[in-house]
């Protein structure tokens, strides 16, 4: 099935920061998607030119909807068609839902941390959309590292589940700007800061760690020489092709 | 041809015939990975072959480059769609490694330090069109591109070319690796867009 490309109809579009935005996808005959996987998108031109390109999917749904939260790249190619000028009603072609391996089943019993770089928050929010919506008490840790309030997705729901959750804790960092009040300055990401803010060594948790190459190259870096199991870390590199920080 | 996203024009770079169907060009050397990047000093790695009658055929760093080195011009293609032209790397012909080895299995399942696998056809790894390179653009392979040494099989989706390889298991059958488990296509020729299973 994954193979075959697949009329969705765009049901929904809404800004998620100045940059992005989250697009809502009806797809018939979707039964849903496991929290991580990405499909691809194809956008055709009306000379028959056409680009693919993958996408993470936010939601974790058991129907014929998804959302995807696009963040438009200088220079992009494809990136600036969704986040500006898609509308609802349009239809795409989508491949997927694809991949069985950064993903988390609500079957899983370990404790996990995630980790975001920026718009790496994409496949990590349909994980804790997911582990919310299902009876799963694990405990659910986010570290959020992002340049500036303005670059956050899902601020409100974010908030309101760190308020509300019993089982998810949200930690966020800023790189550049901090929100007014906030208690810490803004500077890059440190392994000090990080190993402080997440859930600890022992016992191992499953780590998810998403965002450009360098951070997540760096991130890690930085747990496997704090202890944490190499086999115990995913990671899912985002940003274009290139990903310099 | 697919629907039409009308205002949708994009960048034309798929005019290059030297890109298989789908693929965009990039300047830059994405780096893609399951998990960390595994430390593998050049004095602790070899490259082993196994075969089918349990004969293990392994060479150190050192017997590695003894063998005879060659220069590769080619061009990559990731099944994230970016493809990379015109790159140059340095290493030994999967020919050379093979010389000595006997086998009747028609498949082989390439195993990585960090617990990676690939399966890839043997006639696909031999003829000229792959090798085991420790060299990108006349400087030492990086960690996080595979060093100290990985596979290059640029016919095939770049997921085949295992990073940090350690070595490649003789197989009577074709036996799917860690992609291939995970959704990817068995086989993954880029011209025939052999992306997903």
């Amino acid at each position: 099935m994954t193979g075959l490309w697949r009329v969705a109809e765009v049901v929904s579009g809404v800004p998620e920061s100045e940059t992005s935005r989250t697009i809502g996808l009806r797809v018939d005959g979707l039964m849903g998607n496991l929290a991580g996987q990405h499909i691809d998108i194809r956008l055709t031109a009306d000379d028959g030119y056409s680009a693919v390109r993958s996408y993470s999917v936010a939601t974790a749904g058991t129907d014929e909807l998804l959302e995807i939260t696009v963040d438009e790249l200088p220079d992009g190619e494809v990136s600036p068609y969704l986040v500006r000028d898609v509308a609802i009603g349009d239809q795409l072609e989508i491949r997927g839902p694809v991949g069985g391996w950064f993903v988390w089943r609500p079957t899983d019993t370990n404790p996990v941390q995630l980790i975001a770089g920026g718009s790496g928050i994409v496949p990590l929010m349909s994980m804790i959309r997911a582990h919310e919506a299902s009876e799963n008490p694990s405990q659910f840790r986010l570290l959020y590292s992002l340049k500036s309030p303005k670059a956050g997705f899902y601020r409100e729901e974010l908030l309101t589940l760190s308020r509300e959750s019993p089982k998810l804790t949200v930690d966020y960092v800023y790189t550049r700007e901090a929100p007014p009040g906030w208690s810490a300055t803004p500077q890059r990401l440190t392994a000090e800061v990080l190993l402080a803010s997440i859930l600890p060594a022992d016992p191992a948790p499953d780590i998810f760690i998403c965002g450009q190459t360098v951070f997540v190259e760096t991130v890690a870096e930085w747990l496997v020489q704090a202890g944490y199991p190499a086999a115990s870390i995913k990671t899912e590199r985002f940003g274009g092709t290139g990903g310099t920080l | 041809m697919g629907i039409i996203s009308s205002g949708f024009h994009g960048k034309r770079h798929s005019g290059n015939p030297a890109l298989p169907p789908g693929q965009y060009e990039t300047a830059s050397f994405p780096v893609l990975s399951a998990g960390p990047a595994p430390h593998i000093p050049q004095g602790d790695w070899e490259f082993f072959i196994t075969t089918e009658a349990g004969l293990r055929h392994a060479w150190s760093w050192e017997a590695f480059m003894d063998l005879p080195q060659v220069d590769i011009p080619t061009d990559i293609h990731c099944v994230t769609s970016w493809s990379k032209l015109g790159t140059t790397w340095r290493g030994v012909s999967m020919d050379t490694l093979f010389e000595d080895v006997e086998t009747s299995c028609g498949y082989t399942t390439a195993l990585s330090y960090g617990g990676y696998t690939t399966n890839i056809p043997l006639p696909d790894l031999l003829g000229g069109r792959s090798w085991v390179v420790w060299e990108f653009d006349g400087e030492p392979l990086e960690r996080a591109h595979g060093g100290p040494a990985r596979l290059l099989v640029p016919h095939l989706y770049f997921w085949k070319s295992a990073k940090w390889v350690n070595g490649l298991e003789l197989t009577p059958t074709d036996i799917p690796g860690f992609w291939e488990s995970n959704g990817y296509h068995l086989h993954g020729d880029p011209w025939r867009e052999e992306r997903y299973s």
